[in-house]
């Protein structure tokens, strides 16, 4: 009680003095505020180490609380990356499909240009038959594309490409393509080097190991070297001139001794075949007098 | 003496926990007003006097080390002070709920005097914006703190005040 008596000042006037000096201090910091600059180091410097000190305990529980706040965040967004990536796997992919098949359509137009003289058509293959050859398939062109029946068929790239086969069947959008590799396929075709005409024919066997048959050339004096170039003759009535089937890979004299036979390696690559060339003229369609 | 030493020791410390553990343990990018805590307990507890003083003093504590104009908090801590130890006469010991809403208006009314001086004068008119997303979560934050921080502090004085009587009795 002693205490209270001495220092019995009005608290208004407490109020009133702390106000004031506040108010001072407020605007000659204000105008002055590099006065203070030193009094606030000084300040800083006593209380930093302090709160450095206490932080080391904050930091813990800052590290702790901060697990699972950030865990939610963390969750989100790696279900975000996930989608992200999910989508950017898929376009990545179409990208590639994309490149493959530009890669495909380039060689189709290197086809294109080395047979430039015929109308043609590009065509995708949608189906085939189970094996690994493509003896029979489908093609995702047909009769509104002007496709019909005994179209000349072609595949491979400009230097390398050749004769696929011939359209047996049509319909609205779709076309049935028998290769020459198939059991039943015959083409007339000659020796590109001796303009000798023979027959070159599929054969079930053979078309397993990616090869062709050859037949009924005649037996005559003139070599025909391994390598030789093999094209469809002016005699076929369904396949256009001169389109390269393959190259010679054996001859050997029958047992007749008239004609001579052997095996083809086909230009073509028939393991792989994704797009395809319609030729869109007719060989009959050349002929003056058509056969109907 | 040993009130006055105990109390330094106080303020001092619930502003390196402001400033330090809390900032890292801040809701809604709120920290609470410790501070002010301290400063309505007091002054709730002890009177006008006592919550001015340390009001005062613990007002210059922020603005020293961060205020941009020396003397800013100090002022708004002394209002504090001298308003809450009105309510000195209503004092009552066991009772939790008027210091605890006495520590709710005056943050409140601390923030809005603050932000009145320091963004409405520069032209930041968005009143409504900053009530909403500054002034009630800090609020919010300060009276849950407050819960057990004045608990802490009470139990201080009420000690204290044990031994002067033991004291004065001598």
């Amino acid at each position: 009680m002693r205490r209270k008596n001495k220092f019995s000042i009005e608290p208004k006037y407490i109020l009133i003095f702390f106000v004031i000096l506040c108010i001072i201090l407020i605007i000659t910091s204000y105008k002055f505020k590099d006065t203070f600059a030193p009094v606030r180091s000084v300040a800083g410097n006593v209380v930093t180490p302090m709160q450095k000190g206490i932080n080391t305990v904050g930091t813990f529980f800052a590290e702790k609380t901060e697990v699972f706040t950030s865990m939610k965040d963390l969750k989100k967004k790696n279900e975000k990356l996930q989608k992200e990536l999910n989508s950017v796997t898929y376009e990545n992919k179409i990208l590639q499909q994309e490149k493959y098949e530009l890669a495909e359509l380039r060689k189709l137009y290197g086809l294109d240009q080395k047979y430039a003289n015929y109308p043609k058509v590009a065509a995708r293959v949608i189906d085939k038959d189970p094996g690994n050859w493509y003896k029979v398939f489908k093609i995702d062109k047909g009769s509104k594309d002007g496709l019909k029946v005994n179209m000349n068929v072609l595949a491979g790239d400009g230097s390398g490409g050749g004769l696929v086969g011939i359209i047996t069947e049509v319909g609205h959008n779709w076309a049935k393509v028998r290769s020459i590799v198939d059991d039943t396929s015959n083409v007339g075709a000659m020796i590109l080097s001796t303009n000798e005409t023979c027959i070159v024919s599929g054969n079930r066997e053979l078309s397993n190991k990616g090869l062709l048959e050859f037949s009924g050339l005649e037996n005559s004096k003139t070599k025909i070297s391994t390598g030789a170039e093999v094209v469809t003759s002016y005699l076929s009535d369904k396949y256009h001139q001169g389109i390269l089937i393959g190259y010679v890979k054996e001859v050997k004299v029958d047992n007749s001794n008239s004609t001579r036979s052997g095996y083809i390696t086909p230009v073509v690559d028939f393991g792989k075949l994704e797009t395809v060339l319609v030729i869109t003229e007719l060989r009959e369609a050349l002929d003056p007098k058509p056969k109907d | 003496m040993k009130r006055f030493i105990i109390t330094t020791v106080t303020v001092i410390l619930c502003f390196l926990l402001q400033t330090t553990v809390f900032q890292s343990l801040a809701l809604a990018g709120e920290v609470p007003n410790l501070m002010l805590v301290v400063v309505v307990a007091i002054a709730y507890m002890r009177g006008k006097k006592e919550g001015m003083y340390v009001g005062f003093a613990s007002g210059m504590l922020i603005d020293l080390i961060y205020g941009d104009l020396i003397g800013m908090n100090a002022v708004l801590m002394v209002l504090v002070g001298y308003l809450v130890g009105i309510c000195n006469e209503i004092y009552y010991r066991d009772q939790l709920s008027v210091p605890i809403v006495l520590v709710g208006v005056s943050d409140f009314l601390f923030n809005f005097v603050f932000y009145i001086f320091n963004f409405l004068l520069r032209g930041r008119f968005h009143v409504l914006y900053y009530i909403w997303y500054t002034i009630l979560p800090e609020m919010v934050y300060t009276v849950l703190v407050a819960c057990v921080l004045y608990k802490v502090l009470h139990s201080i004085n009420y000690r204290l005040e044990c031994k002067e009587d033991t004291e004065e009795v001598l």
